[in-house]
């Protein structure tokens, strides 16, 4: 059977950025009416094989060709009326406007030139309502969580060239890693979302590291390792051990192992202590013990204050309520200081504007908390500092493993690595993690958790809060469950506590 | 089981994703409309005690607060510019030299080469205009910053003045003086011409920027430049015209000092582009861009022309207590923009 011609056709496909060579001759080809997924590990190039095609990076060599005729598109705005629409890895939406305004900024309905302001609060209300969500369009982004500002980014993507008449309409969806701070149920209605687009014969282009997301939603898929083509191959062909052996260039064993990894049973005596903690409007009152050695594990779905919970134990915000006592000492909690002063570490969610610096070097990221915990005065050894900084870009494996590298420049799944050994370098007594594998791809993802198991053995404890229940489930001694912003239970891992058991509690909102 | 658990779940899970109900006082903090109406209560509070202190004065009259926009009016002109631009993020500080430059070639041209003031007015929009349009091809294409480029504008548009002469020229043009003195009532009380093509550029800026995708560009490039390009938005086009904007604005400022004063002097508005900075930074709008209303600039300019008239109203005072109050409020705002970025970053 002939296949029909795609719709997008990359050959050839070279990107140079000083010093790396990011895409080296990548071919990759979309078909009308696919999902197709881009795989890779955590620098392979997926996201930057979609800023070539976007133009937001000029080519270095190659070409592109879209309906069967050459193109060269010279940036974002070429390639939306060229019928391209995108979700970009990070959310590239601004803070500072409406929801509404963000969904439909430079293509506003507009009569006679001026923008029918009513129109496009009506027609946002109803987008954002079809993809499931219930929030108020006229609030600011900057109010949402980020999970939320990823579905207004998604949204947007989609709702591009339905309604105006403008450009051609979608030909070419592009979404990198649009799950990567989603719920299930989140997910799920962007499945429903792209499958629906698929039918009408729209070409996706899907990148996640889920390998579940991928053999649940794409047809066929392009893998990536180093800037280089592995090969195109139907999903159905390919299972998921074959896929990552792909993707990482060697057979996997490191992986398994972790399934049947035992939890160290003894957690020592009590270290952080809350009692009637809470603030208005962030989280209920609730009480929480976490012993030394200890990974205390957050499930809740989206906005059900688990974020918010782990700000209050970091002083991030202040509390209204209660208190704190962290080792035996009472601690006031009205800043971070006071909290990074008891020895506790917070990795936040928000890499891009709560955590890195993107113009300092993956060094210099590494270090600031350690730094700033000692004092500007006492700089830490130069000899010192290297080594520590080389010991963890080796730990998490940091690609490039470049301590001069700025991190800016490094992919999403590395800068977020660089974000974690900042915090574990503290060597803390709590250390928050909060969504500490957004982004990260699958063997990493392990590392990460044998790393998790692996402090807590040396006797740190970890609040660990993840959308993944699984990723709970695997790591923790004990589960808070949270619902609606009120802690409502803590289970006790063992062999009765599953995923479904967890669901159930957070759906009937009471102690079992 | 779990299917119905995973749609009541879901439902209540994204209710609960609303923003949280924050107690009063921190909604009002994170309202971006709290910095404009502190300069509105601020206005009307030394609006008042004026009126208390210097009743006996005739500070109460209505002519008193008209004469705020009659003496500001090319001030207001080059602020809406200003504003335009700090709230794209970032920043002009040619405006004072091109109202110089301004002022100096349109007597130039009718005084000493006679040609018609009608022929003059668009040339010196249109010179003004340009000297924008270039810096903002300069500062988007060769990625500069704007400071350095409008610092280059400085210097080259006082520069130009001098070129065309080094000593004031005074202008005798009949047209241009009962253009001066022509005066519109309003009924309590009257306008100037200069008073009036300021509150229509203030008004046409609040139109632009509110009703038009030009506008709401204007904000989004000023809210996050990198997610504004890559939500494909022209980030190039809309930076150029928005220096374009305020450069002919600032001719525009120029030609209504020319009223205001009636003549061409190398040294006119020497220091304006502060002025008119300190009252965008006033009138509420963020120095960091994407947040700001043009009536706030209005309010702005508003209080510190009130200041000029308390203290010549006062009689003692010297007028350099303008500057020290003006420095005093500057400082006070930059603080309470300081509180509410602060907040949101938390
Ligand atoms: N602006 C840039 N300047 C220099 N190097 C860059 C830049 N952007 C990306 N790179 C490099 O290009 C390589 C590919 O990065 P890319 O972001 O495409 O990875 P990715 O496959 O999307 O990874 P992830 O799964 O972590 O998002 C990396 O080595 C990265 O460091
Ligand atoms: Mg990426």
């Amino acid at each position: 059977m002939a296949e029909p011609r795609p719709v997008l056709e990359m050959t050839g496909i070279v990107k140079e950025f000083p010093g790396v060579r990011a895409l080296s001759g990548v071919d990759f080809r979309l078909f009308p009416g696919e999902i197709h997924a881009l795989m890779g590990e955590n620098g392979a190039g997926k996201s930057t094989l979609i800023k070539v095609l976007t133009g937001v990076h000029p080519l270095d060599g190659g070409t592109v060709t879209l309906d069967g005729k050459a193109v060269r598109i010279g940036s974002p705005l070429e390639a939306q009326h060229a019928g391209v629409s995108t979700v970009y890895q990070e959310v590239n939406l601004c803070p500072n406007l409406s929801v509404a305004e963000n969904i439909f900024i430079g293509r506003e309905p507009t009569r006679a030139g001026r923008i029918q302001w009513k129109q496009v609060r009506t027609q946002a209300a109803e987008m954002v309502d079809r993809l499931g969500l219930d929030i108020d369009v006229t609030a600011p982004l900057s109010a949402y969580p980020l999970a939320v500002q990823q579905l207004i980014a998604i949204v947007r993507s989609v709702g591009h060239g339905d309604s105006d008449g403008e450009g051609s309409g979608t030909k070419v969806l592009v979404l990198d890693e649009p799950t990567s701070s989603l719920d299930r149920d989140e997910v799920l209605e962007l499945f429903r979302l792209m499958r629906q687009l698929r039918d009408e014969g729209v070409a996706i282009l899907f990148v996640s590291h889920f390998l579940d997301q991928i053999y649940e939603i794409c047809d066929r898929m392009t893998v990536l390792r180093n800037g280089t083509l592995v090969g195109e191959h139907m999903v159905a062909d390919l299972d998921q051990v074959q896929l990552i052996e792909l993707m990482i260039g060697k057979a996997l064993d490191q992986l398994e192992g972790l399934h049947e990894h035992q939890l160290r049973s003894d957690v020592g005596e009590t270290l952080v202590k809350a009692e009637g903690l809470g603030r208005t409007g962030g989280i209920a009152p609730f009480d929480l013990e976490i012993k030394k050695g200890e990974v205390l594990g957050l499930a809740g779905l989206l906005g059900s204050g688990r974020t918010e919970l782990a700000r209050l134990l970091f002083g991030a915000d202040q509390p209204d309520s209660g208190k704190v006592t962290i080792a035996g000492k009472q601690v006031s909690m009205s800043a971070p200081n006071d909290a990074i002063g008891a020895g506790v570490a917070f990795c936040s969610e928000n890499r891009k504007t709560e955590g890195l610096v993107l113009d300092l070097t993956v060094r210099e990221n590494i270090i600031l908390a350690l730094q700033a915990s000692r004092g500007w005065t006492r700089p830490i050894p130069a000899s010192q500092r290297d080594e520590l900084v080389a010991k963890y870009i080796k730990a998490l494996d940091i690609r490039p493993a470049n301590p001069e590298a700025r991190v800016g420049q490094l992919s999403g799944g590395n800068q977020q690595k660089v974000l974690l050994a900042r915090w574990l370098i503290t060597q803390p007594k709590l250390l928050i993690l909060d969504e500490p594998t957004r982004g990260i791809d699958v063997g990493a993802k392990a590392e990460i958790q044998k790393l998790v198991v692996s402090l807590s053995e040396d006797g740190m404890s970890v609040l660990y809060i993840a959308a993944e229940l699984e990723e709970v489930l695997r790591l923790s001694h004990t589960i808070g469950v949270l619902r609606d912003r009120k802690l409502v239970a803590q289970l006790t891992n063992g062999p009765e506590i599953t995923t479904s058991k967890i669901l159930e509690t957070i759906a009937s909102g009471e102690h079992q | 089981m779990s299917a119905t658990t995973k749609t009541r779940t879901a439902a209540e899970g994204r209710t609960a994703s609303k923003p949280a109900q924050a107690s009063a006082a921190t909604r009002l903090l994170g309202d971006r409309r709290l910095p404009v109406l502190v300069t509105v209560g601020l206005f009307l509070a030394m609006y008042i005690a004026g009126i208390s202190r210097y009743q006996n004065y005739g500070f109460g009259e209505p002519q008193v607060f008209l004469n705020l926009f009659i003496d500001n009016g090319y001030l207001l002109v080059a602020a809406v510019g200003a504003t335009l631009v700090i709230m794209s993020g970032g920043i002009d500080l040619s405006v004072g030299s091109v109202i110089g430059f301004t002022t100096m070639f349109t007597a130039w041209l009718v005084e000493e080469q006679g040609l018609p003031l009608l022929l003059v007015i668009p040339l010196a929009l249109g010179v003004g205009a340009f000297g924008g349009f270039l810096m903002g091809y300069v500062i988007h294409n060769f990625e500069i910053q704007p400071f350095i480029v409008t610092l280059a504008g400085l210097f080259l548009f006082r520069g130009l003045c001098l070129v065309i002469s080094k000593e004031s020229i005074s202008i005798s043009n009949s047209t241009v003086s009962s253009m001066a003195q022509t005066r519109v009532s309003l009924g309590l009380g009257e306008l100037s011409i200069g008073a009036l093509v300021a509150l229509v550029v203030v008004a046409a800026a609040f139109y632009i920027l509110h009703y038009t995708r030009f506008g709401r560009r204007v904000y989004a490039i000023g809210g996050n430049e990198q997610s504004a390009l890559l939500m494909g938005l022209p980030l190039g086009g809309t930076k150029i015209a928005v220096y374009t904007v305020s450069g002919f604005c600032s001719a525009l400022a120029g030609l209504l000092f020319i009223l205001f004063i009636q003549s061409g002097d190398p040294l006119h508005g020497i220091g304006m582009e502060l002025d008119a900075i300190a009252a965008v930074v006033i009138g509420g709008t963020l120095l960091t861009g994407g947040s700001g209303y043009v009536l706030g600039t209005l309010f702005g300019v508003l209080v510190l022309g009130l200041i000029k008239t308390i203290i010549s109203f006062e009689g003692t005072l010297s007028s350099w207590w303008t500057k020290i109050a003006t420095g005093v409020l500057l400082g006070a705002f930059i603080l309470i923009q300081r509180a509410m970025t602060a907040r949101k970053q938390t």
